[in-house]
C-alpha cells in the first residue's frame, strides 16, 4: 500500500471522527442549554408545529435573508443549493447500486449535480468579491472568513476540473472509499487534483465543528426562530432558576 | 441647543435604505455614567471594578453560556454575512461601524472565541479571537450601551441572532465585575426601595391620583375614580410610573380610568408595585428581573384582585407577555377566564367590540394620526389571539378614536419598526447625542408622512418612546406636542355617562 493511500485513509478517519464527535458535542451543548425566557422574534407561530414550519422555511428558503438583502439571498442560494445538489451527486461514490429507489434518485441527480457545481462556484466567487469589495462586509470580515471561502473554492474548482477536463479513476476512488468502511484498504488514485480535492474536504470536515459552519446546527436551535409564542399561557422555569420560587 | 451635529434628514422616499458610509470611531466617546457604589450595592453587584476582573468576567460568561441557549447558539452561529449591517438605527444614525449589529456582537464574540473555543486559543485574531483587556472592557461599556435591545437585527438575521441577548449578557457580565451603568442600576434600586422607577412614594402617588380625579370631574362632570391600594378590586393596573407624572403619558392614564369607569370594572393601582417597567431586562439580570416581577405577584395577591392589566409600556409588555408567567407565575389565584396579564389595548378593543364603550371620532377631528410600533411590543410580545395582533389592535383602536389614520413607510412599521432611539436603558441625558442620532430613521419616516400625508400626531404605546420623542423631536423641528398616548386619544373620544 502506498504512503499516499495510508495518509489519506488516516486523514479521513480522523476527519470523520472530529466532524462527528465535534458536531454531536455541539448539538448536545445547544440542546441541553436551558431557555427559560421565551424570545421568539414576534410575530411567531402559536404552536410548536408552526415554529417547526418557520425553521423549515429558514433552512429551505432562507426566508429572513430574503427580507433582508435580495442580492445576498441570490448569492447564498446559488452556493447552498449548488452545494446540496453536488453533495447528493457524490452519494454515488459511497453507495452500492443495490439500494433501489435511493439509487434511482442518485442516478437521476447526476447531470444536475454536475452543473450545479457551477452555481456553487458562482455563488462562492460572488460571496468572496462582495466580502472584499463592499465596505460593511469587509469591516466585519476576519481572515478565517476569507480562508473558508478559499477552501470551498478549492474544493469546487478541483471537483469541476475532475468532472469536466482531467478525469480521475473514479472506479478506483470509489473502491478506496468503500474499503474504508470495511478496513480492507484499496489503493487511492494519486492524481494531483484528486489529492487536493480530498485534502480540502478533510480540512473542511475538521474545522466544521469549531467554526462559523456551526450555523448549520445553529439555525435549528435558534430560540428566536424555533420557539413558539406560548409564554403567556405556559411557564418555562429552568432548573437553575426553580429554587428562586421557594424564597419569594 | 446641541453640542453635536443633529443628523440632516434627507427626506429619502425609502427611510430604511438611507445608509451612511462607515466612519470608524465616531461614537467612541459616547458612554453613559458609571454606576456608583450606592447604585451597585443594593443590587448585590460589586461597588466598583474588582481586582482580577478578567477572571471574574470570564467566569460569569461561562455561567451565562450554561444558563442561556440563546447566548451559546448566537455566539457560535454568526457567519458574518452582513445582512444585519444596515438594520440598526444607531448605525443608520451615526455611521459608526461598531453599531452594526454583527460588529457589536463581535465585541463579545471575539472574547468567547479566545477563551471558550479551541481555534480561538490556537489561532487568535486569525479566527476573530481577541484577549480580554481593559480596552475591550471600555469598548464593551461604550458600545453595549449603544444598543437599545430593540431586536430589529434579529428579524433580518438568517439565523435569528438577536443582538439584544448579546448586549444583555455583556451588561450582566459588566455588572458582575462592578462596571455597571448608573441610569439602570439607580432605577432598579429605586424600585426595590420605593416601588417605582421615578421614586414616587405612596403619599405622593395618592395625591397625584386624587388630583386627577378632580381634574377629570371638572372637565367632564363625571366621577371617574383613580383608586390606590383598594383591596378586592377586579383589576390591578400595572402601568409605567411616567403615567402618573408627565405629558403625554398622563393623558393615557386618564384614558384607562375612563375605560374602566365606563365598563363598570373596579380597578386599583398598587403603591407597592406602582411600576410596569422592569429594567432588570435591560441589564440582562434574570435575578433582578425576577425580583421586580414578583412585586407584581405580591401586590396582586395582597390586594386580592382577579385580573392584571398592563398600561402602555413597551419593554414592560415584553416582560409581562413573554416572561411574567415564568418569573412570577403560576397565576392560579387569578380569574382563569382572562389572559394574565392583559394589555390595556386588548382590554379596550375587546370592550369596543362588545359594545361596552362608545367612541366619538369627532373629538379628535383635527388630528391625522400615525402609530409608532414600539420595538418590544412589535418584536417581543403579542396582543390578542392571533400573531400580529400587536400591530392590528392598536391601529384598530386609533382608527376608532380618530377620523384620519396614516401608516409610515412599510419598512419602518410592524416587525420592521425602528426603535425610538431611547429604549433598552439608554433614556438618560448622558446619552443625548446617541438618542438624537439614533432617532433619525424613525424621524425620517415620520417627517415623510407629515409632509406628504399631513400627519399631525404620532401615537405611542410606550413610556420610553413617549419620553424620548417629546425630548428629541424638537431637535428635528417637530413640536413635542405631536407625541400622544394611544389612550390619550381614547380619553378624548370616549363617551361617558
Amino acid at each position: 500500500m502506498s504512503f499516499v493511500t495510508i495518509a489519506y485513509a488516516a486523514l479521513f478517519y480522523v476527519a470523520t471522527v472530529v466532524f462527528s464527535v465535534g458536531l454531536l458535542n455541539k448539538v448536545l451543548q445547544f440542546a441541553s442549554a436551558p431557555a427559560p425566557l421565551k424570545i421568539p422574534t414576534m410575530p411567531a407561530p402559536l404552536t410548536r408545529i408552526g415554529a417547526a414550519g418557520r425553521v423549515t422555511r429558514e433552512v429551505v428558503l432562507f426566508e429572513s435573508l430574503f427580507r433582508s438583502d435580495k442580492w445576498l439571498w441570490i448569492f447564498a442560494v446559488l452556493f447552498h443549493m449548488g452545494l446540496l445538489l453536488v453533495l447528493l451527486r457524490h452519494a454515488r461514490y459511497f453507495l452500492s447500486p443495490v439500494w433501489g429507489v435511493v439509487w434511482d434518485a442518485v442516478v437521476l441527480i447526476q447531470p444536475f449535480g454536475a452543473y450545479a457545481a457551477f452555481a456553487m462556484l458562482a455563488g462562492l466567487l460572488l460571496l468572496l468579491v462582495r466580502r472584499v469589495v463592499l465596505a460593511r462586509p469587509r469591516y466585519i470580515t476576519n481572515p478565517s472568513d476569507i480562508l473558508l471561502l478559499i477552501l470551498l473554492l478549492g474544493i469546487a474548482l478541483s471537483g469541476i476540473f475532475m468532472t469536466f477536463t482531467v478525469h480521475t479513476d473514479i472506479i478506483a476512488l470509489k473502491q478506496f472509499f468503500v474499503s474504508l468502511f470495511t478496513f480492507s484498504f484499496q489503493e487511492l488514485p494519486t492524481d494531483f487534483l484528486l489529492l487536493v480535492h480530498l485534502f480540502c474536504v478533510a480540512v473542511l470536515m475538521i474545522v466544521f465543528p469549531f467554526s462559523k459552519l456551526l450555523h448549520v446546527p445553529g439555525v435549528f436551535f435558534s430560540p428566536t426562530r424555533a420557539q413558539c409564542d406560548n409564554a403567556r399561557e405556559k411557564r418555562h422555569v429552568a432548573a437553575w432558576a426553580a429554587s428562586m420560587d421557594a424564597e419569594r | 441647543m446641541a453640542k453635536f451635529e443633529v443628523p440632516v434628514l434627507t427626506m429619502s422616499e425609502e427611510p430604511a435604505r438611507d445608509i451612511p458610509e462607515i466612519q470608524a470611531g465616531v461614537m467612541a466617546h459616547s458612554r453613559p455614567f458609571l454606576a456608583k457604589p450606592e447604585h451597585n450595592k443594593p443590587l448585590g453587584f460589586p461597588d466598583s471594578l474588582v481586582d482580577h476582573w478578567q477572571e471574574k468576567a470570564l467566569e460569569r460568561m461561562g455561567s451565562l453560556l450554561k444558563r442561556f441557549r440563546s447566548l451559546r447558539v448566537f455566539l457560535d452561529s454568526c457567519v458574518k454575512c452582513g445582512a444585519c449591517t444596515d438594520k440598526c438605527h444607531y448605525f443608520l444614525g451615526t455611521g459608526d461601524p461598531k453599531n452594526m449589529p454583527v460588529a457589536r456582537q463581535d465585541l463579545l464574540r471575539s472574547v468567547y472565541r479566545r477563551y471558550f473555543t479551541l481555534p480561538g486559543q490556537l489561532f487568535g485574531p486569525l479566527v476573530g479571537a481577541n484577549d480580554l483587556t481593559q480596552e475591550t472592557l471600555e469598548e464593551w461599556y461604550t458600545y453595549f450601551h449603544q444598543c437599545s435591545q430593540c431586536r430589529r437585527c434579529s428579524v433580518f438575521c438568517p439565523y435569528g441572532i438577536d443582538t439584544a441577548e448579546i448586549s444583555m449578557a455583556a451588561r450582566d457580565i459588566m455588572d458582575h465585575v462592578g462596571y455597571g451603568q448608573k441610569y439602570c442600576n439607580e432605577i432598579i434600586t429605586k424600585v426595590h426601595k420605593i416601588g417605582n422607577n421615578l421614586g414616587l412614594p405612596g403619599p405622593a402617588l395618592a395625591d397625584t391620583l386624587m388630583g386627577l380625579e378632580e381634574d377629570v370631574h371638572d372637565e367632564t362632570g363625571h366621577d371617574v375614580k383613580f383608586p390606590l391600594d383598594v383591596e378586592g378590586a377586579d383589576v390591578l393596573l400595572i402601568t409605567p410610573s411616567a403615567d402618573f407624572f408627565a405629558e403625554p403619558h398622563v393623558d393615557g392614564l386618564v384614558g384607562y380610568a375612563k375605560v374602566f369607569h365606563q365598563a363598570g370594572v373596579s380597578w386599583t393601582v398598587s403603591s407597592y408595585a406602582s411600576e410596569a417597567a422592569n429594567f432588570g431586562m435591560f441589564i440582562g439580570s434574570y435575578e433582578q428581573m425576577y425580583k421586580v416581577a414578583n412585586r407584581i405577584r405580591k401586590a396582586a395577591y395582597d390586594l386580592k384582585v382577579k385580573r392584571i392589566v398592563f398600561g402602555e409600556c413597551g419593554h414592560a409588555w415584553r416582560v409581562a407577555y413573554s416572561f411574567l408567567n415564568t418569573l412570577a407565575g403560576p397565576w392560579d389565584f387569578l380569574d382563569k377566564d382572562y389572559p394574565v396579564p392583559q394589555h390595556i389595548i386588548e382590554f379596550t378593543t375587546d370592550l369596543i367590540q362588545r359594545g361596552g364603550i362608545k367612541l366619538d371620532r369627532s373629538a379628535n377631528e383635527n388630528m391625522v394620526v400615525t402609530l409608532h410600533d414600539s420595538c418590544n411590543v412589535a418584536r417581543g410580545a403579542r396582543m390578542g389571539g392571533v400573531p400580529g395582533g400587536q400591530f392590528t389592535l392598536p391601529r384598530t383602536l386609533l382608527k376608532a378614536c380618530a377620523p384620519q389614520y396614516v401608516d409610515m413607510h412599510p419598512d419602518t412599521i410592524n416587525d420592521k419598526t425602528f426603535c425610538c432611539g431611547g429604549g433598552g436603558g439608554l433614556l438618560t441625558d448622558d446619552l443625548m447625542e446617541l438618542r438624537v442620532k439614533g432617532a433619525k430613521p424613525r424621524v425620517e419616516a415620520l417627517k415623510n408622512v407629515m409632509t406628504q400625508a399631513g400627519v399631525t400626531h404620532i401615537a405611542s404605546l410606550c413610556a420610553i418612546c413617549k419620553s424620548q420623542f417629546t425630548k428629541i423631536l424638537p431637535y428635528y423641528d417637530i413640536e413635542m406636542d405631536a407625541v400622544v398616548s394611544v389612550h390619550g386619544l381614547v380619553s378624548k373620544a370616549i363617551l361617558l355617562g
